[in-house]
């Protein structure tokens, strides 16, 4: 395809837009079928952004951070908490640990078991924030010292929690993206069904053409800067009525934190203009090859 | 300028044309005559490379049609002016608009007095923003002679121009013709209409070509 094609749609050419009746079903057909389809990739789009974002904060957080863990008989309890933070104290790529409180500890176990928890009467491990430095720390030698020095210890370093939250939300970005690429796959159907309909209604404008002696390339013009037009404007509509529902979508403390991040955030709000653009040069090389074909089917 | 050497055509297992040889030389005027059926508008339509011959060979403008491409053959379209039975207009854009197509589609620009000049020459002058379903059909078989001619095509092929129009009418039709054919404009016109032919035959030489069981012959002779 030569890049003249592209000008050309730009460019226009006032008589060739004439050449096709304006009115039919396929007009607003196509319309919609852009704004729909980019009002759904506008939430694809969302969603890929915003799992991409909680990917890298659970990353983020969980990387940073270890818990040590001690079981021990309540006499040897205080004993071992201090063996274990003395060890963290002098072991390089910590930079910082604490064991937490029982306030906290109760805090934690609130949601699960109530307000009326007796921790003092329950076997609760005491646990301690680990807090890594930017270098990291040695996680197999840490836990052969806290072996020796307290055997009641056990260090979680959070890889088990980890990798499944990347997977998951690697699963849901993946699921993003698939999703617009259906979206564009399903608009790209579409408005080709459009454009095959547009040109069996207007066959005779075809032959017309075709005998003033028309080239190929200036039939498709007409049909195709039509409905990659139209394509654009439907788009258009589509994806500012898809930013204004991820602007309405209920905030994190709203919603309980369940859908924490999702929507657009900073330079993100950006990327849904993007998609008029694609949806028209979708609408472009789909109407170019139905018109093409069709074509040689008619004449 | 169109040779057709022992051509013939079939369709559905039946030959409609066979063993046609004919020869278009610049500036003539040939009538085509023969009964409905016989193959008129299909050998117009080989003529203009609508249709390609299924035996034998066809030149337009010294090209064999069976090597040209879709651009080629339009390109050559555009060196014809084709007069259809049935008028084919875009009913949706005002006459001037169809009439200045075949410039349209060539990239060139209809001077606004030329095409004045066209609907005068036809009698359409107060017709220029009318839509084609609002003509009579001898206003639109005029309006499509004035498509056909607006880019000064070398040959005017012309299918039953006067089918549905009245005497006078036809005659007016005739008249334009054969100016055309005195600018040394190429004519051929499919016609049953024996009457019309007679009356052409008094204003200019034209040749009589008939098609009798899928023949072409030359019939000047008992007109």
């Amino acid at each position: 395809m030569k890049f003249s094609a592209i000008t050309d749609i730009l460019r226009g050419d006032k008589q060739a837009d004439r050449v096709v009746p304006p009115s039919g079903h396929t007009a607003w057909l196509t319309s919609f079928t852009a704004a729909a389809m980019t009002f759904l990739a506008v939430f694809a789009l969302a969603l890929s952004l915003a799992t991409g974002r909680l990917a890298d904060r659970w990353g983020d957080a969980l990387a940073h951070s270890a818990t040590v863990r001690i079981s021990a008989p309540t006499g040897q309890l205080d004993a071992q908490t201090r063996a274990v933070l003395d060890v963290l104290a002098t072991t390089p790529g910590i930079a910082r640990a604490r064991a937490m409180e029982d306030a906290e500890q109760r805090a934690l176990l609130e949601p699960w078991f109530g307000p009326d928890l007796p921790l003092d009467a329950l076997p609760i491990p005491r646990l301690i924030e680990v807090t890594e430095s930017r270098e990291g720390y040695d996680s197999e030698g840490l836990r052969q010292r806290l072996a020796a020095e307290a055997p009641g210890a056990v260090l979680d370093d959070h890889t088990r929690w980890r990798r499944p939250l990347a997977v998951a939300a690697g699963r849901l970005r993946l699921l993003g993206v698939t999703s617009i690429l259906l979206i564009g796959g399903a608009m790209a159907a579409m408005i080709t069904l459009a454009a095959n309909a547009s040109l069996a209604a207007n066959s005779q404008v075809i032959r017309v053409l075709r005998l003033v002696g028309a080239r190929d390339a200036y039939i498709v013009r007409a049909f195709v800067r039509r409905f990659t037009l139209r394509a654009l404007a439907g788009s258009v509509v589509g994806a500012v009525l898809g930013m204004i529902g991820v602007a309405f979508l209920p905030a994190a403390d709203m919603a309980g934190g369940f859908l924490t991040g999702l929507g657009f955030q900073g330079s993100g709000w950006l990327w849904p203009f993007l998609l008029p653009p694609l949806a028209a040069m979708v609408a472009f090389f789909a109407t170019r090859f139905a018109a093409f074909r069709k074509l040689k089917e008619l004449t | 300028m169109i040779a057709f050497e022992n051509v013939a055509y079939s369709y559905g297992g039946g030959e409609l044309l066979s063993e046609v040889s004919l020869r278009l030389a610049p500036g003539s005027f040939h009538f085509l005559t023969g009964p409905s059926g016989a193959g008129k508008s299909t050998l117009l339509k080989l003529c203009y490379a609508e249709l390609l011959p299924t035996a034998g060979h066809i030149t337009l403008f010294d090209r064999d049609v069976h090597g040209l491409d879709r651009d080629e053959v339009a390109m050559l379209r555009r060196r014809m002016g084709v007069v259809h039975q049935d008028c084919q207009f875009l009913d949706h854009l005002p006459l001037t608009t169809n009439l200045t197509l075949p410039a349209a589609v060539s990239g060139r620009q209809a001077e606004a007095a030329d095409l004045k000049d066209l609907l005068g020459w036809v009698g359409l002058s107060r017709l220029g923003d009318a839509l084609p379903p609002q003509l009579s059909g001898g206003e639109r078989q005029r309006a499509a002679l004035a498509r056909a001619v607006i880019m000064s095509p070398d040959v005017v092929l012309a299918d039953e121009p006067t089918g549905n129009l009245d005497w006078d009418m036809s005659l007016r039709l005739l008249t334009l013709l054969v100016e055309l054919n005195k600018m040394g404009k190429t004519i051929l016109v499919a016609t049953h209409d024996l009457n019309l032919i007679r009356a052409a035959k008094q204003q200019v030489p034209a040749r009589v070509l008939r098609i009798s069981k899928r023949r072409l012959q030359l019939a000047g002779a008992d007109l």
